[in-house]
């Protein structure tokens, strides 16, 4: 038992791993045996997650080294305190993060063996769907700068490859090339910047990096491949191009990991921010870098939202107003981290208000996408001109849309107006006009969803849609699970920031702490 | 300046894809820039690897001179099994966008705009 316990963090990447390459095999014996399997290996790896997870909330900081004898011994004596393996470092933001992978990577996957159960293909789907599970679980948990970009890569593919996967008449493949093209482009910028601080520190581990950054000229330009490669992975505004495009045409399951998986690179693009080059940029020049960014992405992602005619797009282009809504309380974060308001807690609830929103965003945007899901099983179309009058049959669908897209506009007492509360407040003092911006941007995304709405369930049944039923029951469990966070999270905000937020916001500012965890004080 | 030759063919070759990428309008073409961008990292973090005069860490019978870890050339071939992976998926994704399309013109492949 004790073994299992130690070695979490690398099942934590095994589990999906074996999960995904056996998936083709035991489907062999036939589709009740490949639904239990996939069961049995996304409870597993989701358990390990929260393992993981509170294993750090309690005790600290977990650093696994891969290979070694000892579970302690992650820097070998004679390797002069340079740690040679692959390491993880997982501290209260990874845990933070895994927790989100965790929650909504079961519920996707509970969700998928019933939306896929009519469709051809299943083995591949679940391989490509557990890959991605377990590059979103690695980029997260990883503190080696390579082995980023390893999991990076593999993500990039496998999510490419599950966008294209229904290749409807050519148009899927069309986003997933855009996708693929994109995030290979993406990865070989950042593997210029890990190339160019290898060259200076002669590693490639994040603490230790942090440890010896100099910030040398090289150091900036590798900033900026860093910068440029995550911001675009994450979908902010200038290159936002390929989110509503990928996630419109990827099964809806897969647009919920999706969502999951540009936040896990918006946790690299803050670990860079903070961490990797801690201390040593400008706090006030980057962090405003972020802040318009986020402003751009909140406001060009509702204007674009407002007019589209298909369901899914439409949620796409929320889904990058709301990743400025993180940039933009993390941003404020960093920028108050020079200035004396930082010590008045207004940069610290910015900060807070940026992550919390990650996680709120990860479980009503993954129920929104799911919910968009129901209705192309049970209707075949997305266009919000052709829908109408669902609500009479899709009670649950119904029930289950308003919540998410009550969350999304920030109305109480739901999740979405806790962390917005808390940016709007933070970044009211920082800075109003921004602040204002942002309570603009969030009545644009209320009414943008009243029609959604309106025009999906509201009205009298139409004639095509007479005796469309409700979601199946595996769906409406996956369904269930998020609203209820969502509710959950939204009525006692309190005790989610305290017990999860508040140690991710200062392990991310504390970078001495994460180098200090790995080098042992040094 | 000899010793910075290499980087200097590194910078052209990642241009060059670069530049290919941007304007070419064939997605056979946009893939051959990606590729090219790609040897051109890999260029570079070999180009990294490489001191003068040393040896790889070998203790046994080791002539006394620096030597160097062979980090980078794991990490250069780590790089290219990723690359082979990405152009096998562009490449099958062309071919599919081929079928339904009937053209490679990235000017024609818009089905997805607005």
């Amino acid at each position: 038992m004790d073994i299992i316990l130690d070695n979490l963090p690398g099942l934590l990447i095994a589990i999906p791993l074996l999960g995904a390459f056996l998936t083709p095999v035991l489907s062999r014996a036939g589709d009740n045996v490949r639904n239990v399997w996939v069961m049995v290996i996304t409870t597993l790896s989701s358990l390990c997650g929260l393992l993981v997870a509170s294993r750090v909330l309690e005790a600290g900081t977990i650093v696994y080294a891969f290979g070694v004898d000892t579970i302690s011994n992650v820097i070998p004596l004679d390797s002069g305190g340079i740690p040679i393996r692959i390491i993880f470092t997982i501290d209260p933001i990874n845990a933070f993060m895994l927790i989100i992978a965790a929650v909504v990577g079961f519920c996707i996957t509970l969700y998928s063996i019933s939306s896929m159960e009519k469709l051809s293909g299943k083995d591949g789907f679940f391989t490509l769907l557990f890959l991605l599970v377990a590059s979103v679980y690695g980029m997260i948990a990883t503190g080696d700068l390579f082995n980023f970009f390893v999991f990076l890569e593999i993500s990039s593919l496998a999510g490419a490859a599950l966008v294209a996967y229904r290749i409807d008449k050519g148009v899927a493949t069309e986003a997933g090339f855009k996708y693929a093209a994109l995030s290979t482009l993406g990865g070989m910028l950042f593997l210029v910047g890990v190339g160019l601080l290898y060259a200076q520190y002669n590693s490639l581990n994040m603490a230790v990096i942090a440890d010896r950054m100099q910030l040398t000229g090289l150091d900036i330009m590798a900033f900026v491949l860093f910068f440029t490669a995550l911001a675009m992975k994450c979908g902010a505004v200038p290159m936002h191009f390929w989110t509503p495009d990928s996630y419109t045409m990827a099964p809806s399951s897969v647009t919920a990991f999706l969502v999951v998986s540009s936040q896990a690179s918006l946790y690299a693009l803050f670990r860079v921010c903070f961490t990797l080059y801690g201390g040593q940029i400008n706090p006030l020049t980057v962090g405003w870098v972020i802040i318009i960014l986020g402003v751009l992405s909140m406001f060009i992602g509702v204007t674009m939202a407002i007019p589209q005619k298909d369901v899914k797009r439409l949620m796409a282009y929320h889904a990058v107003s709301q990743t400025g809504y993180m940039l933009l309380g993390v941003g404020v974060g960093l920028a108050a981290l020079s200035s004396t308001c930082f010590s008045q807690g207004v940069g610290m609830m910015a900060l807070k208000g940026g992550l919390f929103h990650i996680m709120n965003h990860a479980l009503y945007k993954g129920l929104l996408f799911l919910t968009a899901g129901v209705i192309m099983y049970r209707c075949g179309t997305r266009n919000l001109n052709q829908l109408g009058g669902l609500g009479h049959n899709m009670k649950w669908t119904m029930i289950f849309f308003m919540i998410g897209a009550l969350a999304i506009a920030g109305i109480p007492p739901f999740n979405g107006f806790a962390s917005k509360l808390l940016i709007y407040e933070s970044t009211f003092l920082f800075n109003p006009l921004i602040a204002v911006i942002a309570m603009v941007v969030s009545i644009l995304t209320l009414a943008s969803f009243v029609k959604v709405f309106h025009s999906m369930f509201m009205g009298p049944k139409l004639p095509e849609y007479q005796d469309v039923e409700e979601a199946p029951k595996p769906m409406l469990i996956a369904m269930g699970i998020l609203a209820v966070l969502v509710i959950l999270f939204g009525i006692f905000p309190q005790q989610v920031v305290d017990t999860l937020v508040t140690p991710a916001a200062f392990a991310l500012v504390d970078y001495h702490g994460y180098i200090s965890a790995v080098l042992g004080g040094a | 300046m000899i010793d910075n030759l290499p980087f200097l063919v590194v910078a052209v070759t990642i241009l060059l894809g670069l530049y290919t990428i941007l304007l070419k309008k064939d997605l056979i073409k946009i893939i051959m820039g990606i590729s090219i961008v790609e040897s051109g990292v890999n260029l570079f973090l070999i180009v990294l690897g490489y001191r003068w005069d040393s040896i790889a860490p070998i203790f046994t019978g080791a002539p006394s001179l620096a030597m160097v870890m062979p980090t980078v050339q794991a990490l250069t071939l780590t790089s290219i099994v990723i690359g082979v992976a990405t152009l096998a998926l562009m490449l099958s994704m062309v071919m599919i966008i081929f079928r339904y399309y009937k053209t490679t013109d990235v000017s024609k492949v818009t089905k997805l705009q607005g």
